[in-house]
């Protein structure tokens, strides 16, 4: 090889070791940046708002226009909706999702189905509101209500739900089933006492994902539920108006008049998160109870 | 009841109670089945409905408005009866745009951290940390927007708003680049190790191999993160709405208060009476909004199918 190749040689494999040596500088300093960013992300919010917080402001009813409201009403509304939504959505998600990984034959109505199962995931909460206000509000003129709130917040689950069920049924070892069919049982008994408590743990993954994201969610609040609490605590009527904590950081921030609204909102913020945050670790303790079961 | 031990002798004939119980069994699987069925049925029927209802309801705003004038005029001005969405939808594509023109890089730069930089222990360590980001409210977001960000815009460009486009993107970008990074995330990692070993063995250092091996074998994987990634971006409503500046006007510079699809249908719905033309002009524009999110959801199916078919 002449020395002008040799030497060129040298120098593309310079260059590109030097390229190499870049971009992994580039890649190592974005990556950090993205946990750092997420950790001071979280840092601030709590930083902000968990100074000053105490029972009276998470319990305490709110006020419209002197200082030291609470957030008790916006809370238990927050927590209500939840309940009531994931008891709706729970058992239809799960049906759903069992009916596509164990009964649905393989054909063109079903893959519609799935299509539409799949499309409803991807709708934006904002139509869900839109639907919410014409089936609840007008349709039904109950005006804005919780019930309405919880049910539209449901609706808004189903296909996440139903769509983490079918993956969970359907990644369940087929011996298992085969050994429960081959004992006699029946394709429900084989269903409830085998598949549905091996799948549990990815369920129940799915279902902490789907509250946290109803806990928080507030553009369809806003539209079905209102943005005023009824201004009791403790009030378990689903007819009463129901903004939740969410809804309330908003209101607070961008229309309320109280001398004190920065302070509630950085507070409730706060709250918001640290809700969130209890939502993934409490209902992700079954699995691990699970798992050293196991 | 006591147990009865089975025994190997010849089939006799079922006794009443065993036929008995053979049809509560059966009855019983089929009900739960149908059960099943209807939820099945359901879930599809909410979707039609809501598609059907949206565009019953949109559709009548051209009664009384033009279709040129609500595609193609800037004027919204429902008090003077005049209803051109075009800020809107203009406005939604321009957030949209520049928040995937902010998110994507980073996103990718970031995915190709955890999947093939980053010793494994330390992406295992961080994976759940950026999912943490995807389950803050999205009116958190607003609330930072508006408390930190639009402060910062104001100090670093000295203009006296911070409201709009820029603020917008930015707070969208930090929402979307969890979806877009765990998705591509994924997708980097199903490139078969071969593809990589043969590549690092033909003497490619690490930056060839990804731009030339791992990111084409990865790239319809990486579109499907990032079209989800947009269809987030444009449908997300109350981090906007704070920080969007709600101003029905053409946004000539990015600091300017403007308004998207979703922050106007959200802003004025509640006080619209529901019959009329105004509200029915908000429908169509959610109809819109449905049609572009269906749209984008048929394209990552279609990618996803011809995945399938090339493997």
């Amino acid at each position: 090889m002449s020395q002008a190749a040799n030497q060129a040689r040298r120098t593309a494999l310079r260059r590109s070791r030097r390229a190499d040596k870049a971009f992994t500088a580039v890649v190592w300093s974005v990556g950090l940046g993205c946990v750092l960013f997420t950790l001071a992300l979280l840092g601030t919010i709590l930083a902000e708002g968990l100074p000053g917080l105490s029972w009276s402001f998470v319990l305490g009813l709110p006020s419209e226009i002197e200082e030291g409201g609470g957030i008790g009403p916006a809370l238990f509304n927050s927590l209500y909706i939840l309940v009531l939504s994931l008891l709706i959505s729970i058992p239809l998600g799960l049906a759903s999702g069992i009916y596509l990984a164990e009964f649905a034959p393989d054909n063109r109505a079903i893959g519609l189905i799935r299509i539409c199962v799949e499309g409803l995931a991807s709708v934006p909460s904002l139509i869900f509101g839109l639907f919410g206000i014409a089936l609840f509000v007008e349709g039904m003129g109950i005006g804005l209500t919780i019930i309405g709130g919880a049910v539209t917040l449901a609706l808004l689950n189903l296909p996440l739900l139903t769509r983490v069920t079918e993956e969970a049924m359907r990644s369940v070892p087929p011996e298992y089933k085969q050994g429960s069919l081959a004992l006699g049982a029946t394709h429900t008994q084989t269903i409830f006492k085998v598949c549905l408590p091996a799948a549990l743990s990815s369920i129940m993954t799915g279902i902490s994902l789907t509250a946290g994201r109803a806990f928080g969610e507030s553009a369809v609040i806003v539209l079905v539920s209102g943005v005023s609490t009824s201004g009791l605590m403790w009030d378990f009527d689903p007819m009463s108006p129901g903004a939740t904590l969410a809804v309330h950081l908003w209101y607070v921030q961008s229309e309320a008049i109280v001398p004190d609204a920065a302070d509630i909102a950085s507070h409730a913020a706060a709250v918001l998160l640290i809700v969130v945050l209890l939502l993934n670790l409490l209902l992700r303790i079954p699995i691990w109870w699970n798992a050293r079961r196991a | 009841m006591s147990k009865t031990i089975p025994t190997l002798s010849a089939p006799q004939r079922p006794s009443r109670s065993s036929s008995v119980r053979r049809l509560r069994l059966r009855l019983e699987h089929r009900s739960f089945r149908l059960l099943c069925a209807s939820s099945a049925v359901l879930v599809c029927g909410v979707l039609l409905a809501m598609l059907f209802f949206m565009f019953r309801t949109g559709v009548l705003t051209f009664r009384d408005v033009p279709v040129s004038e609500f595609f193609l005029s800037t004027a919204w001005e429902p008090e003077n009866e005049k209803y051109g969405a075009l800020v809107f939808i203009l406005g939604t594509f321009a957030v949209t745009g520049l928040t995937l023109l902010i998110a994507v890089p980073i996103s990718l730069l970031a995915a190709l951290f955890l999947a093939e930089l980053a010793p494994q222990r330390l992406s295992r360590v961080v994976r759940p940390i950026l999912d943490l980001l995807v389950g803050i409210p999205s009116v958190v977001y607003g609330y930072m927007g508006l408390t930190l960000l639009i402060p910062a815009l104001r100090a670093v460009t000295g203009s006296n708003l911070g409201d709009g486009v820029l603020a917008a993107s930015l707070v969208l970008a930090v929402m979307v680049l969890p979806t877009i990074t765990r998705i591509s995330d994924d997708a980097l990692r199903a490139v078969p190790r071969k593809y990589v070993q043969g590549s690092f063995a033909l003497g490619a250092t690490r930056f060839q191999t990804v731009t030339g091996v791992i990111l084409p074998a990865a790239g319809r994987g990486i579109v499907q993160a990032v079209i989800l990634g947009m269809a987030r971006a444009i449908g997300e409503t109350m981090a906007v709405v704070m920080v969007i500046g709600n101003t029905p006007q053409l946004a000539d510079s990015l600091l300017k208060p403007t308004s998207v699809l979703t922050s106007n249908i959200v802003m004025q719905l509640p006080n619209v009476p529901f019959d009329s033309t105004w509200n029915n002009a908000l429908y169509m524009m959610g109809f819109l909004l449905l049609a572009i999110s269906l749209l984008m959801i048929g394209v990552v199916r279609m990618l996803q199918k011809k995945g399938e078919n090339a493997a």
